[in-house]
């Protein structure tokens, strides 16, 4: 039984919080990346910690994926629940597969190819009533294609350790799921591809990848709070840094984790914390003060809808004001933002090097669907990064620690050095460190302090420009951030493929903003669009401040990515 | 994470007098009669004694008179944020557990807007000392009540008088488990320099509140009424009992008394302790090769 093999296939599982929902797509996504192709998955959960409806939407493709897609192909529905969630999304062509007998008798609309499984009466038969999940996962492997013997070593290798038994009951279960579907008649067309060939990739979420940036950049000394979604940050970083000899506290709260980051930053340590917005508002003095007394640290927010408590399991890009401009007086910050896996890897030790190089603050903004998108990226050779180190006093002459120099970066020593004694402090202070308040001393100071930030730009990548070869004046440039970049990638390839004359634009350096690249690229396009998804518009404002372009701002807030469709119509909408 | 070096590792290294230990670039600039001199006077003291290499002290503050005292100390030092002294001390320590950390700083900064921190640095046992400089007022803003001012205070914030009960340092140092706790009045250098001694000599959190009078802002709390005040704990008190130490404090309240000396000291693994311990288990080091994480996550 195979279907018309569709390169690119989603499927969407749905169901009660605590089912196996989650376990199944993490199943599938790493069975599909084990066997050679590329996954992008997407989640959403209840903020709640037990009950609720619970999804996972795993995308694998024979090609490069850059984001979650449009909706689903295929639904499996644990529940009626999940059913009737989705149940607006079921158009002519898409395949549902769901526990029947169960609580609900699904109205499958014309069109929809059904599969009727009965996941929870095997699972109970088979005594293994947990297994109702297998069940459903072998069958969407029969049906769609799945790799199969990949998915066996997987299942095998994560219920190794729980024992032989368990290893064996889940498999039986994943058979008896494959024998219930093969005895249907298959009548949709998907089918997951077959992969070219096997890559050496590992697949991880976005939030253990930048706790794999960060161990690779040589982090010493982490402290963080839990919060939501930023937690795995900590969670990941908690494993494996004391493998490499580094220290990690839990804090009592978010200011005392930024508190904690720099006196470790002070003692002449690579140091770091992860939060969300919620926490980097508790922040924002002590980030004050980092840029003050020139203390290298990097801040990971991974954002959540806001304002308040807001949404905080959901995902929106509406702190960069605040990672910009949050807090009193002028501070300085540089603010990077990831799009994807492979940069929340890469761009974290960015961040570290930049913190180093500027003794400053860095930020590094990510977001809500990306901190649980597992992803799958080559296998990073960790020989290949470049890691900076703060200048260090040379031990010659009298040590001024905030010297004034050309370009406002003064050598930094670390305790135990003689002669290096000084003082670091929050109040304005003379290049010896000693408290200042004369006026010419003020405008100095601060001069030097964003003088230094003049460099960042040449030590970024220059922002990507997606273009076709040749591609001259475009009808429209999209200007995108965050994990919103991936789906544009996807909705520029479809506009291009019907005719349209369309460029995108990527940065990932947001402060200082690169607005000479923003200048360069807004000349190449007759209009500008700024997807991105807060309310405000946020990017768009901070575009229209630094630069003479005015963009046009489509914003969504509603808790979910877009998607390449609508970024799709909404160029049309607009050239129509 | 560097080796874990027992506390005396970082004492006995030079033979300075107390006045070395005096940073000349920057000499003390409180009001004159105020406490807190003889704060200063007793750290040095202490210092001298120890023995403790300028190079490898951090004087750690927040904001407040008393956070002023890093600037008048030979060492590396920071000049924090109003309350975080703490946590700021703690990130030193932690990062760096071969140097010696020492926070200073007043009761609003300690125990009002710090007051979150101060469970956590006693509970986890970080390898710190803590000198709270408890004068009663918020001196540096001119003279309100702090959460240790007597209720009956008039200060600019409250003109009819205050409304609050104080809180007692000592008391909340002993419930959230500090492992050394002493008390001294300011002016008692002699005093007040043995507890920083055995303070900083003590392995784990150790809390020395030193009472100290503010003649500009403070009319309730002088220099004759704190030494007045003070008793040293009777010698048959014993150390180790938390609540033989909490009971000492709960009947020299009620009789308008201060208890001063060393009042608690428990012996417990401080937190850098058993991190060094925990990358040990792990066989972790510096060297530990990055692909045996990576390959954790490969499918």
């Amino acid at each position: 039984m195979q279907g018309i093999t569709k390169n690119d296939l989603i499927i969407r599982i749905g169901g009660e919080g605590g089912e196996g929902v989650i376990s199944v797509g993490d199943f599938i996504t790493l069975a599909c990346a084990r066997a050679g192709l590329d996954v992008y998955t997407f989640k959403t959960f209840p903020a709640e910690i037990k009950g609720g409806y619970a999804m996972y939407q795993v995308r694998a493709s024979t090609e490069k994926l850059h984001n979650q897609g449009d909706i689903f192909d295929v639904l499996c529905a644990f529940n009626g629940e999940a059913y009737n969630n989705n149940r607006a999304f079921l158009k002519p062509g898409t395949a549902i597969v769901y526990d029947s007998p169960s609580d609900f008798t699904p109205d499958i609309p014309p069109g929809v190819h059904a599969y009727p499984i009965p996941m929870t009466q095997t699972a109970k038969e088979m005594n293994n009533s947990r297994a109702k999940n297998m069940v459903a996962m072998g069958a969407l492997s029969v049906l769609f294609n799945i790799p199969i013997e990949s998915l066996r070593e997987v299942l095998t290798t994560k219920f190794a350790r729980k024992g032989e038994d368990v290893v064996k009951g889940n498999l039986a279960a994943l058979e008896r799921g494959r024998e219930l579907a093969a005895a249907l008649k298959k009548t949709d067309p998907w089918a997951i591809g077959v992969p070219k060939s096997k890559q050496d990739v590992i697949v991880m979420s976005g939030n253990n990848a930048i706790g794999l940036g960060a161990i690779i950049a040589k982090l010493d000394f982490f402290s963080a709070y839990p919060i939501t979604p930023a937690t795995e940050v900590a969670i990941y970083v908690a494993k494996h840094l004391p493998k490499r000899g580094g220290t990690l506290i839990q804090a009592e709260d978010e200011i005392a984790s930024i508190s904690q980051v720099l006196g470790a930053s002070y003692a002449g340590k690579k140091a770091m914390t992860s939060t969300s917005g919620p926490g980097l508002a508790l922040m924002g003095e002590m980030l004050g003060m980092a840029f003050m007394a020139e203390l290298p640290c990097v801040i990971v927010d991974v954002q959540r809808g806001g304002p308040s408590t807001g949404l905080p399991t959901k995902h929106e890009q509406s702190d960069l004001f605040m990672a910009i401009h949050g807090g009193h007086g002028d501070a300085g910050r540089i603010v990077l933002s990831v799009e994807n896996v492979q940069d929340c890897i890469d761009l974290t030790v960015v961040a570290f090097n930049l913190a180093e190089k500027y003794q400053c603050p860095v930020l590094l903004l990510s977001d809500g669907s990306l901190a649980f998108s597992t992803q799958s990226v080559p296998y990073p050779n960790p020989d290949s990064y470049k890691l900076v180190e703060r200048t260090r006093w040379n031990g010659e002459g009298e040590y001024q620690r905030y010297k004034l120099t050309e370009d406002g970066i003064s050598p930094m020593v670390d305790p135990g050095t003689p002669g290096g004694m000084h003082i670091a402090t929050g109040l304005e202070h003379s290049e010896s460190g000693l408290p200042s308040y004369a006026s010419a001393n003020h405008e100095a100071m601060q001069g030097k302090r964003f003088r230094k930030l003049k460099g960042v730009v040449n030590d970024v990548a220059p922002t990507e420009v997606d273009a076709a070869q040749g591609a001259g004046m475009a009808d429209m440039g999209i200007i995108a951030w965050g994990s919103t970049i991936g789906v544009v990638r996807e909705a520029l390839q479809r506009l291009r493929a019907e005719g349209y004359n369309v460029k995108g634009f990527y940065p990932k350096l947001l402060n200082p903003l690169p607005a000479q690249q923003f200048e360069d690229f807004g000349a190449s396009c007759k209009r500008l669009l700024l997807p991105e998804v807060n309310f405000l518009g946020q990017l768009a404002h901070f575009v229209r401040a630094e630069t003479s372009l005015r963009p046009e701002s489509y914003t969504i807030c509603g808790g979910m990515p877009f998607t390449p469709e609508m970024i799709v119509n909404k160029v049309k909408e607009i050239l129509a | 994470m560097n080796a874990p070096l027992q506390p005396s590792k970082y004492f006995n290294k030079v033979d300075f007098k107390p006045k070395e230990y005096k940073d000349e670039k920057t000499p003390a600039f409180w009001c004159a009669g105020c406490g807190h001199y003889g704060v200063l006077t007793g750290l040095l003291r202490a210092l001298s004694e120890l023995g403790v290499d300028p190079n490898h002290l951090v004087s750690v503050s927040g904001i407040g008179c008393s956070s002023r005292l890093p600037y008048f100390v030979n060492s590396y030092k920071m000049h924090t944020l109003h309350g975080r002294a703490g946590p700021v001390a703690t990130g030193v320590h932690l990062a760096r557990p071969d140097l010696a950390v020492v926070v200073s700083g007043g009761d609003g900064d300690g125990f009002s807007i710090g007051g979150g921190h101060m469970p956590h640095l006693a509970r986890k046992n970080i390898n710190i000392t803590y000198i709270l400089m408890d004068n009663h007022v918020y001196g540096l803003t001119k003279g309100q009540c702090s959460p240790t001012s007597r209720e009956e205070m008039k200060a600019a914030v409250t003109p009819y008088g205050g409304m609050e009960e104080p809180l007692d340092p000592i008391l909340y140092m002993l419930t959230y488990g500090a492992t050394y706790v002493g008390q001294a009045f300011a002016g008692n250098a002699k005093l007040g320099a043995q507890l920083i001694k055995e303070g900083m000599e003590h392995n784990g959190f150790s809390f020395i509140n030193l009472l100290s009078q503010c003649p500009s802002f403070n009319e309730l709390d002088t220099a004759v009424s704190f030494r007045n005040a003070c008793d040293q704990v009777d010698p048959a008190h014993d150390i180790s009992d938390r609540n033989a130490a909490m009971q000492v404090v709960y009947k020299a309240k009620q009789e308008g008394r201060i208890p001063t000396g060393l009042l608690y000291k428990s012996e417990r693994p401080a937190l850098h302790e058993r991190m060094a311990e925990l990358v040990t288990r792990v066989g972790g080091s510096k060297d530990y090769d990055l692909r045996k994480i990576i390959n954790l996550s490969r499918p």
